[in-house]
């Protein structure tokens, strides 16, 4: 007879506060809980009553790293509660300032959260001393991210430009073509970056997942599209609820989201490249190649990989926008509201994140659903752990918590969004 | 001839943070009074963009607000170069790093500016808001006075070197 357990109690190197805690007994792994003890937020509660004008700016608060995510989908909710046709010259300047924010996020994850997992390091302190130069390639890749939110958002965190209808104000296309140069070298470093990042090793790891992601036509999601998985899920995000249900658990103040029919599914970068590879530019192709990936990556460890892939392709879009811009002759619709209920859903950096509002005929919030990419994961992140765990028995106890902290990494967690925080315990005996 | 003195001033804080504003609130202070060549910056604390501020600089004056539990108003100065931060300077930032972290971040790669001098205004009040907590607003003519000395001592001892 044989128990143990692996337990972390505050993870390091994820956004906001939460565990894990794995129980073994009898060399199986008895239980896995992803721990999160951030407290809830209630953003839902208070977004009742305010203006429908107010939801970007308001959920925007829900996350520093990812405030155009929240600001994008509410903004798309609104707009489909009020029926208004969006023009494509808005679009396109929503998908540039999407752009800064991947390529903010994914540097960071990729250079001070999870290199230091493959380098052998406790942070990105430790490992700057070793590789300097890796991580002044993250820090100017991360900047040219924030100066695209800038130009285009007003600021980098918690941008203000942006409004129902479109933009307070169009940049002027000088501002944008002198970002041209720097986004060049970030293309150039994002390459660099998959390639070291596929010399790292990768733990033998594969799932049979549910990739779940945004769809449209030719082109790469971030914005639009309808929501499709490889199970053959395809749906306008209208009928997200009739798919998908949270679930309250009783060791998480973030609810757990589940398909009403299969259960646990997977969203964010490993999802979106699955299931739109043919999307991406030749030289995103060419680069996922190189570095080792196939057209499908079902290695939650090579996230690290598809980061990088997807990096590579936000600054190839941000100067392909950029290249074709002229300042829009209005830089936001105006909208009328109306009793209606909107669904938004636009691909954060870390996955789907869906929206619905309820609205009053003065376009006042009646209701409001908010649903981070981090609580649709969770099921899948314990998942992960409790057969990671399994086939790893035999690994010493601290050996094993430094690979399933990784584990939980692996998915960039964005605990503050979940709770609207992480901490790790294995339990072995 | 004289050549450029080098020296940046940085205050770092959120000013919709009451006194967590000070850094700024003495930045924008010191504009009237100091050399117009040197760069004053208002900056929210982001270590990436610290990182980058005092990318060539020789000298930089840092000002933020701090909490470690001494009476409001104490004033603490670091020379970054021979010391880490105090533990309780860092933010409690999961988010993004922030002045210690980029400070240590900066050490380990050699990326230090050759003077670092790094001020600590202890607050009162770090609620939301756009005012500086009264005593906080009291001091801060003070406070100015004393890094502008800090900063004429360092500018004239430059200038002097390079005429």
């Amino acid at each position: 007879m044989s128990a143990k357990s692996v337990k972390v109690d505050l993870l390091a190197r994820v956004e906001g506060e939460g565990g894990f805690h794995v129980k073994i007994r009898d060399q199986q792994v008895q239980a896995v809980a992803v721990k999160i003890f951030e407290p809830p937020r209630f953003f839902e509660a208070f977004l009742r009553g305010r203006k429908f004008s107010e939801a970007p700016d308001i959920t925007a608060r829900i996350c520093g790293i990812c405030p155009v995510a929240y600001q994008m989908s509410a903004c798309q909710a609104v707009e489909d509660a009020f029926e208004v046709q969006m023009d494509p010259a808005i679009c396109e300047l929503r998908r540039l300032l999407y752009c800064g924010e991947w390529i903010e996020s994914h540097a960071l994850h990729i250079y001070m959260l999870h290199a230091p997992d493959f380098l052998g390091y406790e942070d990105v302190l430790q490992m700057a001393k070793d590789h300097p130069d890796a991580v002044q390639r993250g820090l100017r890749l991360k900047k040219i991210g924030n100066t695209l939110m800038t130009v285009v958002g007003g600021r980098e965190i918690h941008p203000f430009n942006v409004r129902v209808g479109g933009f307070y104000r169009a940049p002027e296309k000088r501002q944008l073509l002198d970002l041209a140069e720097e986004l060049k070298w970030a293309r150039d470093a994002a390459v660099e970056t998959a390639h070291w990042a596929g010399g790292f090793a990768f733990p033998e790891f594969e799932r049979d997942y549910e990739f779940v992601a945004l769809h449209r036509g030719n082109e790469y999601p971030m914005n639009e599209g309808r929501l499709v998985s490889n199970r053959g899920l395809d749906i306008p995000i209208a009928e997200y609820e009739q798919h998908f249900a949270e679930d309250h658990v009783p060791h998480s103040n973030a609810l757990h989201s589940t398909n009403l029919e299969r259960g646990a599914y997977f969203v964010g970068p490993l999802a979106r490249y699955s299931l739109n590879f043919e999307c991406l530019s030749p030289l995103a192709q060419q680069t996922a190649k190189d570095s080792g990936l196939g057209r499908e990556c079902r290695n939650p460890f090579q996230g690290i990989l598809v980061r990088a892939v997807e990096l590579v392709y936000a600054c190839e879009e941000a100067l392909r926008i950029i290249s074709t811009y002229e300042v829009p002759e209005r830089s936001f619709l105006e909208v009328t509201p109306r009793v209606g209920t909107g669904h938004g859903c636009t691909e954060a950096p870390r996955g789907i994140l869906y929206h619905k509002y309820r609205f009053d005929e003065r376009g006042l919030i009646l209701s409001a659903k908010i649903v981070p990419p981090t609580a649709q994961n969770l099921k899948t992140i314990e998942d992960d752990l409790a057969e990671f765990v399994s086939s790893r028995l035999h690994l010493p106890k601290d050996r094993l918590q430094w690979q399933c902290e990784q584990a939980v990494r692996n998915y960039d967690p964005c605990i503050s969004c979940a709770t609207h925080s992480l901490k790790i315990w294995i339990d072995r005996q | 001839m004289t050549t450029h003195p080098n020296v940046i001033v940085i205050g770092v804080g959120n000013p919709f943070r009451s006194d967590d504003g000070a850094g700024p609130a003495i930045v924008r202070l010191l504009k009237g009074q100091i050399p117009p060549e040197i760069k004053c910056l208002e900056e929210t604390g982001d270590g990436a963009e610290l990182l980058d501020a005092w990318k060539g600089v020789e000298c930089v004056i840092l000002i933020d607000a701090i909490q470690s539990g001494a009476p409001p108003t104490t004033i603490y100065r670091f020379d970054a170069r021979t010391e880490s931060l105090p533990v309780w300077f860092s933010h409690a930032s999961t988010h993004t790093f922030g002045v210690a972290e980029a400070i240590e971040l900066a050490r380990h790669m050699d990326e230090l500016p050759p003077k670092l001098v790094v001020y600590g205004i202890e607050g009162l009040d770090f609620s939301p808001g756009t005012e500086l907590s009264p005593e906080v607003a009291e001091a801060l003519p003070a406070i100015s006075r004393l890094i502008l000395r800090e900063v004429l001592r360092l500018t004239s001892s430059k200038l002097a070197k390079s005429v």
